[in-house]
Formats: C-alpha cells, structure tokens, sequence
C-alpha cells in the first residue's frame, strides 16, 4: 500500500514498522506530528507520551532501551539543547533496544527563536546521523536507525528540518516486526550503563572504536550514492537540499549523504576522482565542507556562494552556482510594498487581555516560548525579551537582581502553563531560595497552544486522551516557597491591572495565575463569554481608535464619509470602528476599553 | 501521461482550508499515477497569517518547493493573498481568483489601503487567463461560508480532464460524513462557475 504522509508521519510509520515499543517527546515546530501520528494512530502497538520536557523525553527513552525495548524520542533543534546531557553520555552507554533521537531542524525560523544546525550534535556527541530527504526516506531512514542502533550499540540521531518534515510526499507501507531482543533488565550489564569514572573511561575507548567501525560500515552504506552524469560537476549535498540541487541542475553528478555523521570517507575520496569539480550544497553551516576541505579535496564552491542563513531553495541554489549568470524572472508588481499579513492571536484570546493590562502598566516583560511571543508585535508591542524554555522567569529575577529596589515596579515575567511545567519550575524555586522579589505570570490556557494543542501534566489528559493527574498550580508554587500567589479572570482588565500592579510592587516573590482563560482552538475547555458578540454603536463611535490598540483581527477601522464626520454627542471624527460579527467571539475586552460606550454587547 | 513537472500554488490566509484543498489535490494526483510533492509550512498558521502551499505533480518530482517565477496555476482564496504571488507564475500560467477579501490588520488599523483592482492587474499581465469565482458567495448559498475552499477546488478541477467521481470521492475521503453532502455541493457549485 502506498500512501501519502508528511515526513514526520512517515517517521511515526517508520517507528511503527520498526517495532518500537515507547515514545516520548515534547512538541516543538516542526517536529510535533511525529509523536501525535503515534499516539493516535498506533498506540494499540506503541506506549506513548508528552513528556514535560525534550529531557526527560530523551530519559525515558534511554530506560527504556536499557530494558530491551525500542525506544525513540522526537523533538525540534531546540529541543535538543535541553536534550543534551542525557545525549552526550548515553552516547558511551549505548544501548540495548534501539534507541532513536529525532531532531528537527526550522532553517529560516519559521517557528522557532534560532536556526542551528543539528548536525553539530552528531559530531559533538560521537553519534551517527541519518538525514532523509523525503517521507519515502523518513520512513525508511527511521526503520533503519533502530537496527543500526542495536548493531553498533549506539543511539543514532535522524535529523529532518522543516521542508522535509512538514512535506507531503508518497510512501510504501510495511509490516511491522517485533524486536527480537527479550524485555528485561540485567544487572550484570550495569558497568554498560553507569557512568562513573571507572567505567567512563572504559566506554570513552569504546566510543571511538565504535565510530571508526561505523565510518567503515558508512562506505558501504547503501544510502550514501553516487550518481554520475555529466562528470565536470559533482555535487556533495544531503536531504532536502539534494532534492532542491537537482531539480534544477540534473545534469550534474551527486554524491547524496544518507549519513551526515561519520562521513564515508572513502567514498568522497572516490566520487571526487569521478568528478572535475566539487560543489558542496548544504543548508546554514559548512558542516561537510569543513570536514571534506580537512580530507585535503579541492572544493570549488561550498559556502562562498551558497548561503550559510536562512533556508535554501531551488532559486536560491540556482542563483548561488550560477551567480552572474543567474537571471531572476520579471517582477510585475512590487510586492514587497503589500500590506503584510504577520500570524496575530486570536480574536478572544486571553493573551490579548493580559498583555493589553501589561502594556497600560507599562512593564518590561520578560517573555517565553508561545503563542504570546505575538504580543511582541505592534500594536501591543509587550513583550521584551524571549530567549528560550523557562528564561522569562530567570531572566526576570536577574534583571531584579541588579536593580534592586528601583527595580520595583517595573517588569514581570510571563510563561505559559506547557512552558511553565517544562522549565519555569528551578528559576521560579531559585527567586523564593535566593530571596528575589519579581513577579511571575502563568498564563494557562490549558494546552500547548502554539505547537497546535497537544495535553501536558497540568491539562489533565495523556496523549492518548486519558484522564490522568492535573497539576494544581498554585499547589506547585505554594511548596517551592511562593507566598504571594493570585488567580486572575484575564478579561477583566482592570481587576487584573491592580493585582499585576500590587504584586510586581511587592518586595516578595509572586506568582499570578490566569484563570478560565482556555486556549479559543481548545477542542476540549470552552470559555463560555456572558455575550455571544459585541457590536460598534455608530453614532458614538469618535474613532479615537483606542480599542484598535488590542489588536483584535475582528475590529476594523474605516473612514467615515462626509454625512458621518461627527458623532452624536458633536464630536468630530475622520472615521468609525466596526466588529466583525463572524469574528468576534464576544470577550469584551474591546468595550472594557472603550471609553464614550460606543461598544455593547450584540443579542442573538 | 504528462511528463514535465506542474506548479501549482495555492495562496490565502489561515483558517481558510487551502491545507484541506492541497490534501485532496494531492490524493487526486497520486490516485491518477503521478508522482506528487506538497509543501506549507504551519505552526502560525491557525492565527491568521498567510498561508502558501506548494503543490507539484509529474513523473518524477524532487523538490518539494516549486522555484521561484515557475507555477502554472496560482489559486488563491484570497485576493491580496493572489497578488502577494504573483511575481511567482510562469509567463504563461493561469490564475484563479477567489474575489474574496480580507483586511490584514495594517488595513485593519487605518494605517494601509487594500490593493485596489487586483483583478485588473492579473489580467494584464495574463489577460484570458485569469478566472475568477464568488466563492464565499457559493458557499453560503450552498449553506456554509466554510466551504468556500471547497467551491475553488470545484473551480480548479475543471482545468484537468480528471472524471468529477474521482474528485469527490477523494474530497470526500479527507472530510467527515456529517458535512458530505454540504462539501458536495461546494464542490459542483465551484465547479459549475467555470465554464
């Protein structure tokens, strides 16, 4: 059977046919669908879960792959960096069921707070590195790291980045194949497992044998081919840059890396004797390049045309190898002068409210990683700093730290409830141990909104939909030390504005917690509103266009013609506000702002 | 069989459903024994951005992303969404137009105009090839303003000599029963616009 799958379903499908028996990850862009497919599709087969953290995901995995079970853990680049020091050490322990570390690369950032390439990850930790340039390739390059796993007693690394996880292409179905290695743990095999001086320095031998081993195996390895066609050019390149290269320059000769790490050097070696010149086509850094100039093979071009940011493409692979005589097609219209169209919240998301009561105090606002890194954006401009998982909280403090007292006042820290639970908990316990005394904001919209609504421990549900154990929250806090916590209706601006205001005044830690403030895609938690709609009265409207400052997508601004330029009670206006009635959940935050009642509540 | 590769993009905003009309697309095109290749990028894409999907079908197709000022057919749900592209088609290609508008918020806030005519500045630069539909209005005539993606789609299947039964069996396939019967009078709605 064949079917068409994105990369990270072939991925999911790959683990399945593999035989694997557990699967832990945290969702991140673009890597979140990997472990959804498994959770939904086969988890008759397959024990899944959101872990709190790429960490622990990785952690679970590794116990389970001591105990003989397949295991696999899926998380985006960033994720990794979480990942990494379980990474960098179970690299020396190695495994017993196959043990397989998905990371996903977003060149361009798309959706994500940096670009780094992964593949320094695979080189840094002595793992080897699978890089599929398709779904056919996912699935396949999956089903064969578990097996290359157990046969060199190592985990393996298969990367992906956006366009290979987030394409659709077709795929040939399998059968799934239980793993032949008994469940079980033994102990006679603890020196393997335990990473004490003693036994680290055993394995540290171990560990570079194993990887000249697997270089050796990569020069055989079916999956690194050479392709030879006109032989004055030869392109070295790897995963979806290979599909890009070719499609517009088919009449070269490929060598495409199946395996980024280690590289098979003898098969370099070989192709660049096929081969007049050499073009190294990679995406962001010359990870090939260095290694391959190093062999002491002439490269004519690697990054001196090809650039090391952003995403590549066919125009911008063309464009780099044909340089001068690259000839852009015609532009027509001036697009870049169009009205953009940047992602917003929702019409009737809490984040709105909030941060509108944020930027009347006018805070600094440390951020994190979320849906609300949009309230960055104009005209809510409220967020100040967004670094990584959990760095708001810290970073708040820090930024306390060194202002004392005068910073008293003055800023605040916001996460999110999935972010929260993933790396808010030591920075919040280190405020309350170190005697700080910022604020920290939980904003609980009861899901992992931006990744696309996936549960986590404080929703109450496993990834399978089951009923399980919900954080309380303020339970949480209350035990790390914090006295001062408060629960907040966000759509109350002015409630909310005097708690924020008491608390980041307060010589003390805090925490304030949102509270009925679901996420508008949640499927499951509805916010029910008091109105089903508001609606603009006309007449009233000054087109003052203070509501205009949420940012709402469901308010509009028009001008007025020359029969409307004053409004009922005699002022003079240029233009009015309208709602957008199939728009407009009816939060009500836009009449809280209004100040002439020109916003009420629609009936029906 | 066609055995150059074809580009087609497909343009508008998020929530719109032009990720559900690729999915059939690609379905049609794979059942019909070509290889197929789609492309979008999500994350942000439920909170109203622009949203853009690549679609690619011939007989062999590597790249996932059509190249740049190579698409044969832009269809776009949205009209400023079309115009946002296209600098991307082929001298000779086609476009499809859904005559719908929706304000970003730089419009939104007072601060931009909408582009004026974009109709008009399609057909001159591909007069006789540009169609357009009322999708949206189709679509509440049909019962549902969600189903405007789907009246496109309709639209857009009668470029290709591909039966109607393949189409909506393979639309009907990505949706749920209960809006069926909804989806397949988008679907011939869209479909009976073009003449």
């Amino acid at each position: 059977m064949r079917k068409i799958l994105s990369g990270n379903e072939a991925i999911a499908r790959g683990a399945y046919e593999a035989g694997v028996k557990i699967a832990a990850a945290y969702p991140g862009t673009p890597s979140s669908e990997i472990l959804t497919t498994l959770s939904q599709e086969y988890n008759e087969y397959i024990l899944t879960e959101w872990s709190p953290n790429e960490k622990v995901a990785l952690e679970v995995a590794i116990g389970a792959s001591f105990a003989g079970a397949r295991a696999m853990a899926s998380m985006k680049h960033v994720g990794l960096n979480v990942a990494s020091d379980p990474f960098m050490t179970v690299s020396y322990t190695g495994v017993k069921g196959g043990l397989v570390i998905v990371v996903a690369d977003d060149p361009y950032s798309h959706s994500s707070q940096n670009e780094q390439d992964s593949r320094h990850w695979a080189r840094f930790g002595k793992v080897p590195m699978l890089e599929p340039c398709d779904s056919q390739e996912c699935k396949e390059f999956t089903k064969l790291a578990f097996e290359l796993s157990e046969q060199f007693d190592t985990p393996i690394l298969v990367r992906t980045e956006t366009r290979v996880a987030h394409s659709f292409s077709p795929v040939e179905f399998g059968e799934r194949i239980e793993s032949p290695i008994p469940l079980g743990l033994e102990k006679k095999e603890s020196p393997k497992y335990t990473m004490v001086p003693i036994y680290v320095r055993i394995r540290r031998k171990f560990v570079e044998e194993r990887m000249k081993r697997l270089e050796e195996f990569a020069n055989e390895f079916k999956h690194n081919v050479i392709e030879i066609n006109d032989p004055k050019i030869g392109v070295i390149t790897s995963g979806v840059c290979y599909n890009y290269t070719k499609e517009v320059f088919p009449q070269y000769s490929y060598l495409k890396l199946g395996m980024v790490w280690p590289l098979p050097k003898k098969t370099i070696s070989e192709f660049s004797k096929k081969v007049k010149k050499i073009i190294i086509v990679e995406e962001l850094d010359p990870f090939l390049e260095t290694e391959i100039r190093a062999m002491g093979i002439k490269v004519t071009h690697g990054k001196d045309v090809i650039p090391n940011h952003y995403e590549l493409s066919p125009e911008v692979v063309e464009k780099a190898i044909k340089g001068r005589n690259y000839r852009p097609p015609k532009e027509r219209v001036n697009t870049s002068e169009l009205p953009a169209r940047p992602p917003n919240l929702c019409s009737g998301c809490s984040h709105r409210a909030l941060f509108y009561a944020i930027k009347k105090l006018g805070l600094f606002t440390f951020g994190d990683i979320g849906c609300y890194t949009l309230a960055t954006a104009p005209p809510l401009n409220a967020i100040h700093s967004t670094i990584c998982m959990g760095a708001g909280v810290g970073g708040a403090f820090g930024a306390m730290k060194a202002l004392g007292k005068e910073g008293l006042g003055k800023c605040c820290a916001v996460i999110g409830d999935s972010t929260f639970l993933h790396a808010g908990i030591p920075p919040l316990m280190d405020i309350v141990y170190n005697k700080g005394n910022s604020t920290t904001i939980i904003l609980d919209n009861q899901t992992t909104g931006m990744t696309g609504l996936q549960e986590h421990p404080g929703t109450g549900f496993t990834a399978t939909g089951e009923p399980t154990h919900q954080i309380d929250y303020e339970e949480l806090v209350r035990a790390l030390g914090v006295k001062h916590v408060r629960k907040v209706d966000p759509y109350k601006i002015q409630e909310t504005m005097e708690v924020i205001k008491e608390e980041v005044e307060r010589d003390e830690p805090s925490v304030i917690i949102t509270t009925n403030s679901p996420c508008m895609l949640h499927r499951r938690v509805k916010r029910k509103f008091e109105h089903p709609f508001y609606m603009v009265l006309t007449e009233k409207c000054r087109g003052c266009g203070l509501c205009l400052e949420a940012g709402c997508p469901a308010i509009s601004w028009r001008e007025v013609s020359q029969w409307e330029t004053m409004s009922q009670d005699g002022h003079k206006r240029k233009g009015v506000v309208d709602i957008n009635r199939l728009q407009c959940p009816g939060c009500g935050l836009c009449s809280q702002i209004c100040k002439f009642e020109a916003i009420v509540p629609g009936e029906g | 069989m066609e055995e150059r590769v074809i580009n087609v993009m497909l343009s508008g905003v998020g929530g719109q459903g032009t990720i559900l009309a690729s999915d059939v697309l690609c379905s049609v095109f794979h059942e019909m024994g070509y290889d197929v290749k789609k492309s979008e990028v999500h994350g942000m894409a439920q909170r109203g951005g622009d949203v853009t999907t690549h679609f690619r079908f011939g007989k062999k197709v590597y790249s996932p992303l059509i190249k740049f000022g190579d698409v044969d057919y832009l269809v776009s749900l949205e009209l400023l969404e079309g115009l946002r592209y296209i600098n991307w088609l082929k001298k000779e290609g086609k476009v499809l137009l859904n005559l719908q508008e929706i304000y970003p918020p730089a419009v939104n806030l007072g601060k931009m105009k909408y582009p004026e005519d974009i109709v008009g500045v399609f057909k001159k630069f591909f007069n006789g090839r540009v169609y357009t539909v009322d999708g949206l209005d189709l679509a509440i005539q049909c019962g549902d303003s969600r189903a405007t993606n789907v009246v496109i789609l309709g639209a857009f299947s009668k470029i290709f000599d591909i039966s109607e039964e393949v189409w909506e069996r393979n639309l009907l396939n990505h949706l749920p029963p209960r809006i069926h019967e909804l989806n397949l009078r988008a679907f011939r709605a869209g479909r009976g616009a073009i003449s």
